[in-house]
């Protein structure tokens, strides 16, 4: 105990932790991440042919996408979804829907202000901050470097 | 001159209180866990009708409070002292439910040891002549220590194998200078020991080292063996940290097979109920005492038993920082007799 070396007792605890299950995971990801987009691609062809032009198309999509992220986080039924799926509930964009609507409700008992609105993107702030950001330093490089 | 201090740093009690009453409440999953039949009440829902968890974990504490002075037959003006803590920013759960009991309180912040540092300094107040009658309780709730260290409830994450589930709970025990007992005879206080784990989904790991370093100590100054225990139990290093315990004192001489065991490798079901490596959270210890361990002591099974619970002193804000998890365990000895 006395000349207990943090390395070697890391290297210790690492072997008593089970291993992730990388396999199962990755294959949940693809089948859980294929299903929603599935339904997007559903969505899509759906409005293309109600007549929607290709913009509109896409907007509504993400839209309908959001707002159902939104709804089976609020009935408590997204976290069960990203549990069994992993990052294939994260990645697509209910799964961003879910990072905002989780911690608004959360956050709900702590006011509007305070709560709602300042903890709403706890989860999805660096995201979106580092979304933007990276978006404006390439619009930068494409008007520097274009021709 | 210290009178009660044996060998470095274990307190010998001469006038060893006894335990005069105790009660538990746990919520729904722990109550559905493999030791249900020794809580003495469990919540159907974990809110308990309160609009906020942070309110529902103080009216469990107030609640376990005040069954367990009834269960040791007092009444609230017989308690010479309160001595609890939790694991919310600034102990409220313990502030706001000694509010609605109005007795001398002492907060205290131990993380998930409290237990057996409220029982530590509560048996030494006894000891020391200062008081008759004194609560030692904690509380715990998974959804409030959830939203205060890690995730919203409704994110969608998945947790690590090493991550364990804060138990919901509070237990509460009643030492008195005169009784029956069981009794607290010894205490070892911790010392806060670090082996430089900073992944707060690792606390089994990060505290394990803090209980060795304790039990060492502990069996070093009082001359025990470990078989002279019948029970020695760890407050909630959970699966990885029980077998890191059992691992590390057989390295070191010391062989607990069939003797040790912890709360929070005890109180869940890993597969049933998915809580990957165990319990935690300061409730973990105190339900698994003031539940399992006194009921069975009460029965004749255990005589002598060692129970030390583990804190992990860190907060997400530190942690955030680059720092590693300091860890805590502090041990009391209870026992059928005086000694």
């Amino acid at each position: 105990m006395d000349n207990l070396n943090n390395k070697d007792y890391q290297k210790f605890v690492e072997e008593k932790i089970p291993k992730p299950t990388y396999a199962r995971n990755i294959i949940l990801a693809f089948l859980v991440g294929g299903a929603i987009c599935t339904i997007g691609e559903f969505i899509m062809n759906y409005l293309s042919n109600k007549g929607l032009d290709e913009e509109a198309v896409s907007s509504a999509t993400s839209i309908i996408m959001v707002f159902l992220g939104a709804l089976l986080t609020g009935l408590g039924i997204y976290d069960q979804i990203g549990k069994f799926g992993g990052a294939g509930a994260a990645v697509p964009i209910t799964g961003f829907a879910n990072s905002i609507v989780a911690p608004a409700m959360e956050f709900k008992k702590e006011g509007f202000i305070f709560g709602v609105a300042s903890k709403m993107f706890v989860i999805a702030g660096p995201v979106l901050v580092y979304g933007v950001s990276s978006s404006i330093i390439v619009g930068i490089l494409t008007i520097l470097f274009q021709r | 001159m210290s009178l009660k201090k044996i060998g470095e740093r274990t307190f010998k009690l001469n006038n060893p209180p006894s335990i005069l009453g105790n009660y538990s409440i746990v919520g729904p999953k722990e109550g559905d866990g493999p030791l249900k039949d020794y809580f003495d009440e469990i919540l159907e829902d974990d809110l308990w009708g309160e609009e906020s968890f942070e309110k529902a974990e103080t009216k469990i504490q107030e609640q376990t409070i005040r069954a367990a002075i009834e269960n040791a037959n007092l009444s609230l003006s017989d308690i010479d002292l309160l001595l609890s803590g939790d694991l919310l920013n600034q102990i409220v759960a313990s502030g706001y439910s000694a509010r609605g009991l109005s007795i001398p309180f002492i907060g205290l912040y131990g993380a998930c040891s409290t237990m057996t540092e409220s029982l530590a300094v509560g048996a030494m107040f006894i000891d020391g002549g200062f008081g008759d009658k004194i609560v030692c309780a904690t509380s715990s709730h998974f959804s409030s220590a959830e939203r205060q260290f890690r995730f919203p409830l409704e994110y969608a994450s998945q947790r690590k194998f090493s991550a364990q589930w804060t138990v919901t709970g509070s237990g509460a025990t009643i030492l008195s200078a005169a009784g029956e007992g069981p009794f607290i005879t010894y205490v070892t206080p911790g010392k806060i020991v670090d082996p430089g784990i900073k992944d707060a989904s690792n606390m089994g790991a990060a505290m394990a080292p803090a209980a060795i370093d304790t039990l060492i100590s502990h069996f070093k100054d009082t001359g025990f063996e470990p078989s002279d225990y019948d029970l020695i139990i760890t407050g909630d290093l959970g699966i990885i940290g029980k077998s890191i315990v059992m691992d590390m004192m057989k390295e070191e001489g010391y062989d607990l097979e069939g003797i040790f065991t912890d709360c929070g490798a005890e109180i869940f079901d890993p597969y049933k109920q998915d809580t990957h490596a165990g319990g935690s959270g300061c409730g973990c210890s105190a339900v698994v005492f003031n539940g399992y361990i006194l009921k069975e002591m009460k029965k004749g099974r255990f005589k002598r038993v060692l129970l030390a619970a583990t804190g992990a002193l860190h907060s997400p804000l530190i942690t955030q920082q680059g720092e590693s998890i300091p860890s805590i365990s502090h041990a009391v000895t209870i026992d059928i007799n005086r000694i």
